[in-house]
């Protein structure tokens, strides 16, 4: 059960006098409950198309993708998004926004505030409830976004490049308040980022992709995150002669193929 | 010895300030970003522009340099409507000029929002709807309301349909462009977002597009009303007996160039505090207006 991409392939049909595009080829890929994958890869290899595909945005063109035994044919409530950015309503305020989903269920105000609280709390919000999202911070934004994802209780949380445009700080926080919620909620996820230090902290599995065509290059299962949960600090984790060791070796990898597509 | 060392700091904004400021920002005080164009307050700059074309007027009209038949003094003017006020004019009190001409400006527009903005709606959202109605719209929407003023009153006579249609036709065009443009406000990421909790496509768009369009509607119909106003005079140009485009009309024929003059300032009042009333209501409705 879980998430089953199979021989997966998305080729884009030729337009304005280019050749068709092969974004994503021949791609295996299993999410069981409890797992977080996180895609790595230079732009245009096809991560975020992979997340598309997930999320029913697009369909494949050829292969099937599974979710607990039924195809994937179009979004839905049981796949949830982070999105990197712009993906927030400013015109209702932060509890209303991370109720949206609960809103649109057709719950009634009293149920889906009760619920959207929670999550509110969950990530550090609580005395931000009544304000408005355009007035929030960048950080706090993506937080009420990952709340907002998590109240309709989705099987899968896809999250795409969700801490991207954060600063360091902020962003190696949100880092280990994504991996503390994930571990409570058990909720399996799928996560793409450009950082090799994020993707390695984070995933119990690494894909690596390789770019033209968009294919999975390497697969890696990590045990960092494991070994923060288990109350290592982050800093050290990430500092570890293991941790630095690996993260060259996909560094090496990721240059490699970078040089082999160019 | 003072001379020498002031002279650097008094010749800079003295003798090259216009110069350098075409060629580069004003250096910002703090709480003001730098490069954003067109910023700084204009408050006591337009009040002060106000002035300087009153008194030009007075100037002009006081000296007797243009003949009264052609500018009034703004006494006149005032004179004008004080007695415009008190007697009305052509029988009938200034309140109902307004109120006859306010009542088919604002009829129009409420008929051509009801009726335009779910139509723009509807065409941002849909290849069909967009493929049949485009056409008549960017048709008939250049077209000035004069030349098919003469077809209104030949199909619908010269009642009071014929003046509101014609109105009604110059706001709908504006408001309808507008809303089907404003559909486009959405971000996908956020129409993304809402299909990936499920929503229908009539949740996506009641939930997300319509709030994001918003403020483009909003603007568009401040755009609406003024071309409601600027087609009012031809509206009242056949038989009517009543209301401000007919009062300035009708006083041309007579040349009276103040009661004219005096016609053009309240509808251009009456238009402004629209417009502001407007410009309330946004700040109101969408105060995140640019701001995400």
């Amino acid at each position: 059960m879980g998430l089953n991409i199979a021989d997966v392939s998305v080729v884009y049909p030729a337009a304005d006098g280019r050749p068709p595009v092969e974004a994503l080829r021949r791609i295996d890929l299993s999410v069981e409950r409890d797992d977080f994958v996180v895609a790595l890869g230079a732009s245009g290899c096809g991560k975020s198309t992979l997340l598309n595909l997930i999320a029913g945005f697009l369909s494949p063109t050829s292969g099937s993708i599974m979710l607990d035994g039924r195809p994937v044919d179009g979004p839905g409530a049981d796949r949830s998004v982070v999105f990197q950015k712009h993906a927030l309503m400013p015109w209702l305020d932060v509890i209303d926004n991370v109720a949206f989903g609960l809103m649109l269920r057709g719950l009634p105000e009293a149920e889906r505030h009760a619920t959207a609280g929670r999550f509110i709390d969950l990530l550090g919000l609580g005395e931000f409830r009544r304000s408005k999202v355009y007035k929030l911070s960048g950080g706090m934004q993506q937080r009420v976004g990952i709340a907002r994802a998590l109240t309709c209780d989705p099987r899968l949380l896809l999250m795409d490049e969700p801490l991207g445009a954060l600063d360091a700080l902020t962003r190696e926080k949100a880092q280990e308040l994504i991996l503390r919620i994930w571990h409570e909620t058990g909720k399996a996820v799928f996560f793409i980022t450009h950082s090799v230090e994020e993707a390695l902290f984070m995933g119990t599995r690494l894909i690596v992709m390789s770019p033209r065509p968009g294919r999975i290059a390497h697969r890696f299962d990590l045990p960092f995150s494991r070994q923060f949960l288990a109350g290592a600090p982050a800093r050290e984790v990430k500092a570890s002669p293991e941790f630095i060791r690996l993260r060259e070796e996909v560094l090496r990898i990721i240059f490699a193929d970078e040089e082999a597509a160019a | 010895m003072t001379d020498q060392t002031q002279a650097p700091t008094r010749a800079r904004p003295s003798s090259s300030g216009w110069l350098t400021r075409l060629t580069r920002a004003a250096p910002t005080r703090p709480g003001e970003t730098y490069g954003v164009p067109g910023s700084g307050d204009t408050t006591w700059l337009s009040l002060a522009s106000i002035a300087l074309l009153l008194f030009l007027w007075w100037i002009v009209t006081a000296t007797g340099w243009v003949k009264p038949l052609f500018v009034p003094s703004p006494g006149a003017i005032l004179q004008k409507f004080a007695d415009i006020w008190q007697n009305g004019f052509t029988n009938t009190s200034f309140l109902e000029h307004i109120a006859i001409s306010t009542a088919r400006v604002f009829g129009a527009f409420v008929l051509a929002c009801a009726l335009g903005i779910p139509l723009g709606l509807a065409m941002g959202m849909s290849p069909l709807v967009r493929g049949i109605f485009d056409p008549p719209i960017e048709f008939y929407r250049p077209i000035p309301p004069l030349a098919y003023l003469p077809l209104m009153i030949i199909w619908f006579g010269i009642g009071e349909t014929a003046k509101v249609l014609l109105i009604f036709l110059s706001v709908f065009a504006p408001v309808a462009l507008g809303a089907r443009a404003g559909v486009k406000s959405a971000a996908i990421e956020q129409i993304h977002a809402a299909y990936s909790f499920g929503a229908t496509r009539w949740q996506v768009m009641r939930h997300v597009i319509l709030p994001s369009a918003l403020p483009e509607i909003l603007t568009a119909m401040r755009i609406g009303v003024g071309f409601g106003w600027t087609t009012l005079v031809a509206a009242e140009m056949v038989a009517a007996t009543k209301g401000l485009g007919y009062m300035v009309l009708s006083a041309s024929q007579f040349l009276q160039t103040s009661t004219v003059i005096v016609g053009i300032i309240v509808i251009a009042a009456i238009a402004y505090a629209f417009d502001l009333l407007m410009r309330a209501v946004e700040r109101r409705v969408v105060p995140w207006k640019g701001r995400m």
